[in-house]
């Protein structure tokens, strides 16, 4: 019943089904891409200048870069790089937040306050200004960025856990597990954190797309990944020493990264309605 | 005298508000349960009865008093010292929906007590916990439901299975049928009362409905403003109420082509309480002295206590 | 006199999970100076019934599958938007079971009476009052609610009144337009039992009065005694009984409204053991076919699982929708 329900809840939704048909084309790039890609030794940069800053055609589609790699390719190998980081740095910032955030929730007293604080602290500064700054000190390159973004987005997880927790706390079926005898960890683990996913699950929907966005911008910055990694950002940044004669080469990647961000932002908007209790009925 | 399972004294809870100021949610409780006893706490929204109720099953601390379970002074032992007494007394809530984890089927829900006290496991549990559901009337493909997929009488059963999982002593009901439609109401009170013959529970009562109090309890406790103001008998404080406001409400229950309005104005806001008797701005028969004073709870007959300055009777003993 | 007609009233929600038919056909008179109880659980479209009467029922996903509703010896049904209008407030006026939900928490009294009172100049076409004239109007209406202090009271805001105080306001925003007909829609049932009393009261005093006309929609049927003198009993969207309120109680004859009076416990007798209903509200989207309480009845034969039963008159005034009756 419920997986009906969500089936109809995606399909009422154009932006919905947008969302998805993006996210699954990122997908299917990053897990097929070795093997559809036209030019496999372009991958990490063959060096062929005979064919450099070719114009879109039949053979290269998207054209050439300067050192006569094949655009396509390396922007479809990017979204296995991509879509990585737009995973990682999430889910790794929710492992950190949410565990604080629950426990803040549901401690209250002083412990929550330090946890609050401490995540405001974090929040107060702009978050990519505050990631440039993490890089600059840590060094760049795709790891430290990737350290840098978590480090930045953490406290998000923590906010809203938080509040969720808050609310599950005050709930009757946690006074009935607490007149069963349940232990504070069991409370967490069984009632409060299953009962506060579904936010978090859209949240970190939409953050994989900003992710994708942030780690791009490091890139473009030329403090995440380096050339020749076929990286988005990194690819945009060089491409811009080529604008405006040589459009093309920025065109390709800015178009996926715009694609996977507005993908996973749809997604997330529909996964909001399809985890709304409130959603239960059509 | 038998050693009482719940013994209650003085107890009271006080909440902290902002700039110091305090406000009173329960004061001066004191009851006695004997095993197999069962008594009805009645009373209008902000009377306590709630906040009461979590008192004795310790799920909120006392602020002041003391009370015992079976013998144990259960006022302030940790809550891992309490864990082995949880399994003795249960609590069933108001409202089944919220009482329920949305997250759990039914049949999680009944087996989490007995997973937490480590009463069964495995092919014992699933065996137990099918047995529970069937005591309450439901079959076994009601194990994988969901609380959504319920009805509210199929989620306070399921919640009653679960609350007996652990075969307490002592069962407390937050007014487990305010919730559901009266048709279904008769089928729960005719299967509680059945339960408490059978199982020979005790239970502590809590309803706004003075008739299914009257119904399902041999002694009520009347609260108004977090203390008890009349205790007895549910025949003779139902049937013939001394107090004024036991009157009051007795009378505000609609019958048949009358209404009486026994009791002018609301009752009170727990955070400004009225001077002296707690009743006495709303109170048709209100002295001076009702203003100044406040009654204790005095002894007006065997078994009958009233808190009333117009009602004579003999200073309690403690309990 | 008749003044509120409803005649065949087929009421459909249609949703993802199919259509629920909420009301299947409904006929209903009442006369004028009549005080009507419509006693149901949970489900059985009491409430929808009562919205229909100012077409309250958000469309999609509500449909009016056939029937006429008529006030007047007008089909509120077809009214245009203009005439529903001069309608809501002005000739039928609704209380419902939540006062604060009704109230805006950030405006005070005397704003939302004022604005209650210019709704209805608009929607008459008659010239806007004055706020002078808004005000000691709004303080005359608190006033005849029984509320003390009315002119203070129109400077506070909601959270500053009770429960019992809010339903008062909302009561007298209900007469600003000196409606016929009253819907009081569980109007007592978040309010303590001395409270609720006080408001009974207050609504008996204003029916005699005013000569209003009084539908008053409850789960409760002490409530309706209290209050009505004739009651219909609804089940799964359909009157099971209808009959004066004294009858009804004494001498029931749908199987339904017997189960309902014997599932009530009462408290001036407590040697009744009330007895529930077997069983459970129907589904809508997949009623039971011919009776819909027919699956729950002790009485129920071949036919009532195959034909829906017509409400007949048993005697008069007193009519009832059972085979077997």
């Amino acid at each position: 019943m419920r997986a009906r329900l969500a089936v109809h809840l995606v399909r009422r939704s154009f932006g919905t089904m947008l969302g998805l048909a993006l996210v699954a084309m990122i997908i299917a790039l990053a897990l097929l891409g070795p093997f559809i890609v036209p030019y496999p030794d372009d991958v990490l940069g063959a060096v062929n200048l005979t064919n450099k800053l070719q114009p879109p055609s039949a053979a290269h589609w998207f054209g050439t870069d300067e050192v006569g790699n094949d655009i396509l390719t390396r922007v479809i190998i990017g979204a296995r790089l991509s879509l990585l980081v737009g995973i990682a740095i999430p889910l790794a910032a929710a492992l950190i937040g949410v565990p604080l955030g629950i426990l803040a929730g549901t401690a209250g007293g002083g412990l929550r306050e330090a946890i609050m604080r401490l995540t405001d602290l974090f929040l107060s500064v702009p978050g990519l200004v505050l990631a440039i700054a993490l890089v600059a000190a840590l060094g760049p390159g795709i790891g430290n960025a990737m350290i840098a973004l978590i480090l930045v987005w953490w406290p998000g997880y923590v906010r809203i856990a938080e509040s969720k927790a808050l609310a599950i706390r005050e709930e009757p079926f946690i006074e009935a597990a607490r007149a069963a005898g349940a232990s504070q960890v069991r409370i967490l683990w069984r009632h409060v954190l299953p009962n506060s996913l579904s936010p978090l699950i859209v949240k970190m929907s939409m953050d994989i797309g900003q992710a994708i966005l942030a780690i791009a911008s490091l890139g473009f910055l030329g403090l995440g990944a380096k050339p020749p990694t076929p990286e988005w950002g990194a690819m945009i940044s060089i491409a811009r020493g080529y604008l405006p004669d040589w459009w093309w080469y920025a065109i390709c990647p800015g178009a996926l990264i715009y694609a996977s961000v507005l993908g996973f932002n749809l997604l997330g908007d529909g996964l909001r309605d399809i985890l709304d209790p409130r959603s239960n009925r059509g | 005298m038998t050693t009482p399972l719940l013994l209650a004294q003085g107890l009271g809870k006080t909440y902290a508000l902002k700039q110091g100021r305090t406000v009173t949610a329960v004061a001066d409780v004191d009851l006695a349960l004997t095993p197999g006893a069962a008594l009805g706490l009645v009373g209008e929204s902000g009377c306590g009865k709630s906040t009461l109720a979590r008192l004795l099953l310790r799920l909120t601390p006392a602020t002041a008093g003391r009370i015992s379970f079976a013998g144990t002074d259960i006022t302030r032992i940790p809550e891992r010292a309490l864990r082995p007494l949880r399994r003795r007394m249960q609590i069933i809530h108001q409202n089944p929906s919220a009482a329920l984890d949305p997250r759990l089927t039914a049949g999680a829900a009944v087996a989490e007590p007995l997973i937490i006290q480590n009463l069964a496991r495995g092919a014992a549990l699933r065996a137990r916990v099918a047995a529970l559901l069937a005591e309450v009337g439901l079959t076994a493909e009601f194990l994988n439901r969901f609380p959504h997929e319920l009805s509210g009488g199929q989620k306070q059963r399921v919640c009653i299975a679960r609350a007996l999982a652990t075969e307490p002593e002592l069962l407390v009901l937050d007014e487990p049928t305010s919730a559901l439609d009266v048709s279904v109401q008769a089928q729960i009170l005719e299967f509680l009362e059945t339960l408490r013959a059978t199982r020979g529970l005790a239970w502590v009562f809590i309803s706004h409905n003075l008739a299914v109090v009257r119904l399902l309890c041999e002694e009520v406790a009347v609260m108004y403003l977090g203390r008890i103001v009349e205790q007895g008998p549910a025949n003779t404080v139902l049937g013939a109420p001394l107090h004024p406001y036991t009157r009051a409400l007795l009378a505000s229950v609609p019958r048949l082509g009358q209404i009486a309005a026994a009791a002018p104005g609301e009752p009170p806001n727990p955070a400004v309480p009225p001077s002296g008797c707690a009743f006495h701005p709303r109170c048709p028969l209100a002295e001076p002295r009702c203003r100044t004073d406040a009654p204790a709870l005095r002894i007006a007959a065997t078994g009958h206590a009233v808190a009333c300055h117009l009602v004579p009777g003999t200073k309690r003993a403690a309990l | 006199m008749t003044l509120l007609s409803i005649d065949d009233y087929r009421l459909a929600f249609d949703g993802f999970e199919g259509t629920a038919h909420v009301l299947d056909g409904i006929t209903l008179d009442v006369a004028r100076g009549e005080t009507l109880g419509i006693v149901g659980e949970t489900g059985c479209g009491k409430s929808v019934l009562a919205r229909s009467l100012l077409r309250l029922n958000p469309a999609p996903p509500a449909r009016v599958v056939s029937g006429t509703i008529r006030f007047e010896g007008e089909n509120i049904l077809a009214m245009p938007d203009a005439a529903l209008r001069r309608l809501r407030g002005r000739r039928i006026a609704m209380v419902f079971q939540d006062p604060a939900a009704f109230l805006n928490p950030l405006l005070n009294i005397g704003t939302q009476m004022a604005d209650v009172l210019h709704g209805q100049d608009s929607a008459g076409d008659a010239p806007r009052r004055s706020a002078r004239e808004a005000h000691a109007r709004s303080a005359t209406l608190l006033a005849s609610v029984g509320l003390p202090e009315p002119e203070r009271l129109l400077d506070a805001r909601p959270h500053q009144l009770s429960g019992g105080m809010r339903q008062r306001v909302l009561i007298a925003m209900a007469l600003a337009g000196e409606p016929t007909l009253l819907v009081a829609d569980e109007p007592t049932t978040a309010l303590d039992v001395t409270v609720q009393a006080q408001i009974l009261a207050l609504i008996a005093a204003l029916v005699a009065q005013r000569g209003l006309t009084l539908m008053l929609i409850s789960h409760d049927l002490g409530v309706i005694a209290a209050s009505c003198a004739r009651v219909a009993a609804m089940y799964a969207g359909t009157v099971v009984e209808d009959a004066p309120t004294a009858t009804l109680l004494a001498t029931p004859r749908h199987p339904y409204t017997q189960g309902l009076l014997a599932a009530l416990p009462d408290l001036d007798n407590p040697a009744h053991r009330p007895r529930g209903i077997p069983g459970s509200i129907p589904s809508l989207r997949n009623p039971p076919p011919g009776c819909r309480f027919h699956p729950r009845c002790a009485i129920a034969t071949a036919r009532c699982g195959v034909e829906k039963p017509a409400l007949r008159a048993l005697a008069p005034a007193h009519t009832v929708a059972c085979h077997h009756a």
